[in-house]
């Protein structure tokens, strides 16, 4: 199981960092919830899987004895909540940006800038 | 309770800002929110100078089962420098700030960031710190994007975009750190470190976590969202960001790197070297050849990055104890190199000293104003930055790092250079006749004032600052102290 979800986080952050290289803002914002959500998924995993194991000592588990840490979940659950803030701001910046701009091209950003340096040179 | 206080009072300041107040009560509120801060900053200094180091267990879960507030020497000292600066800017705010900032938009994520920088420099607990983090990160983002221009805007996704990359490295390091330890609190991940024999599996988290605080601290190859923002949002948030952010990353650094990642010396203190020089000097050399007072400066904090880092890469108490002063002083001086370039604006109506000049004939103490921050940079002697190389100097010397002390020797000549440029441009140089300038009041040069006249105190009664420093420097080197004060 454990294997299975390593690959699985491991295609998530290939898919995140090839999002974040493209030079559409919308794509790159993807990337950051990929990227995100496989960070989540690597400290989720942090702990170990344990099918059925009970969260607190003192609980009988489904299998006798094995317990698992909820731990980890109670950190991605505040890493979720913390990502989605980060998200929902992004996504304001990047309507900011396009309605002042126009463009969803992070490379247009640096052309208008070398044309504004060549007029402040004029 | 008392480490909980500057958490505290700028998280009430913060909602009482949401209220939508006049602007005169905003202000003021904004001035005596930040020496409420100060005051209790001042405090907790002098509660851990006299009694040691202070705990604070939230919830009354004990560590390492809760999270864990510590204040040690070198946090303390943090949180005193932070608040100082925070008030300056408090004071710079008023007459600064541009329409889009104003109605207490501005007080209501200062405050923000003020509360996430005092936990990050007051936590015990990796989560927490990113929790911190993440708060104060929110924050500057919206402070670094308001106002509707395109080139803030621009500046903002750069920002954005690399910090949050950071930000996910080090909660990947996190998991990888919990996965390993099953603990989250620094004092018990330190001793277990102690005690384990095998601690390769510690480089990949230490690794994850040393990129993340790299782009968040901006050193060598991770620097480049810096430059791209810095000087595109008002002066004041500009100069806010360039004294606190990237600190918090040097800070993080020293802590993790003193407390548990000690495995492998080495190869990290290598590694710490070399990335210390590239970033002394790339920074330098960036900044020597820009025009915008801004843009220099904001490479020059690159620069002087570079000094901190070399610190915690020699690795002996004297080296920590000068990237401790070193990082005082520089917070100071920084900050205040900031507030000048504003004044020059507001007085010139420019930020490129080419279309600026005359300046020492017309306004000479804007010149000394000037000349007080740039001189303590460059280490001219007298003033505080000169002391701070001095021993970061003397102690790669003593440890036979000769060429990270020469690096760092001829890092201070480009520095000089960056400096005497602005100096030539807007100050020598004759000011064309027909230029206007305006007249600068007493209370707009304060906050200038006031820290300009630290960073010649901490020049003039250098040895006591000192003194402290090495004290702080000592319970980071001798991890013991700490472990046992957190966990009894």
């Amino acid at each position: 199981m454990e294997i299975i979800m390593a690959i699985f986080v491991g295609i998530l952050y290939a898919a995140g960092v090839y999002l974040l290289l493209r030079r559409s803002i919308l794509k790159f914002i993807i990337g950051i919830l990929f990227f995100s959500n496989a960070t989540n998924l690597l400290v989720f995993l942090s702990a170990g899987l344990i099918p059925g194991g009970a969260a607190f000592v003192g609980e009988k588990s489904a299998n006798g004895t094995v317990l698992t840490d909820p731990l980890p979940q109670a950190l991605v659950l505040t890493a979720v909540v913390i990502g989605l803030g980060v998200v929902a701001f992004t996504l304001a910046l990047k309507y900011k940006y396009f309605e002042v701009s126009g463009t969803d091209d992070l490379d247009e950003m640096k052309q208008e800038k070398s044309e504004t340096n060549l007029k402040e040179e004029k | 309770m008392t480490l909980a206080i500057p958490i505290l009072i700028p998280l009430v300041f913060m909602i009482f800002m949401i209220l939508r107040l006049p602007e005169r009560v905003t202000r003021t509120a904004g001035i005596s929110g930040s020496t409420l801060m100060l005051a209790a900053a001042v405090f907790i200094l002098i509660k851990v100078k006299t009694e040691g180091i202070q705990t604070l267990y939230l919830g009354a879960w004990e560590a390492p089962y809760g999270i864990t507030f510590v204040a040690d020497p070198f946090s303390a000292l943090m949180l005193v420098v932070s608040s100082v600066i925070m008030m300056a800017i408090s004071l710079y705010a008023i007459h600064f700030l541009s329409s889009e900032y104003r109605s207490g938009k501005f007080y209501i994520f200062f405050f923000t960031l003020a509360v996430g920088l005092n936990g990050a420099f007051l936590t015990g607990d990796v989560f927490n710190l990113y929790v911190w983090i993440e708060v104060m990160l929110l924050s500057s983002f919206v402070l670094m994007t308001m106002g509707k221009t395109q080139d803030k805007l621009r500046g903002g996704i750069k920002y954005l975009a690399l910090n949050l990359i950071g930000s996910l490295f080090f909660l990947a390091g996190i998991g990888l750190l919990y996965g390993k330890t099953g603990t989250l609190n620094m004092a018990h991940l330190a001793q277990i470190v102690q005690s384990s024999e095998q601690t390769q599996w510690l480089n990949t988290p230490a690794m994850l976590i040393f990129l993340a605080f790299g782009i968040k601290s901006a050193v060598f190859p991770l620097f480049f969202w810096l430059p791209a923002s810095y000087h595109r949002p008002n002066i004041t948030v500009s100069s806010m960001f360039a004294g606190l952010l990237t600190k918090v990353g040097v800070y993080a650094l020293i802590r993790f790197f003193t407390l548990f990642f000690v495995q492998d010396p080495s190869f990290w203190h290598n590694l710490i070297l070399i990335i210390a020089g590239f970033t002394m000097v790339v920074g330098g050399m960036a900044a020597s050849t820009q025009y915008d007072t801004r843009r220099i400066l904001s490479y020059h904090i690159i620069s002087q990055i570079g000094y901190m880092v070399m610190g915690l890469g020699i690795f002996t108490p004297l080296a920590i104890a000068g990237a401790v002063y070193f990082m005082i002083h520089n917070m100071i001086a920084k900050t205040n190199t900031f507030l000048v370039a504003g004044m020059i604006q507001k007085v010139k109506g420019s930020f490129d000293p080419k279309n600026i000049g005359g300046l020492f004939t017309e306004s000479p103490f804007l010149a000394v104003l000037f000349i007080i921050p740039a001189f303590a940079l460059a280490g001219i002697p007298p003033l505080s930055g000169f002391f701070g190389k001095f021993i970061l100097i003397k102690a790669g010397i003593e440890s036979g790092q000769y060429l990270i002390t020469a690096v760092a020797v001829l890092t201070g000549l480009l520095t000089l250079y960056s400096m005497i440029k602005i100096w030539n441009e807007a100050f020598l140089k004759k000011g064309e006749a027909d230029s206007e300038t305006k007249k600068l009041t007493f209370s707009e040069a304060l906050p200038s004032v006031i820290l300009g006249l630290i960073s010649v105190l901490m020049g003039i009664f250098a040895a006591p600052v000192f003194d402290f420093a090495s004290e702080a420097a000592e319970v980071l080197m001798e991890n013991t102290k700490y472990i046992e004060s957190v966990l009894k």
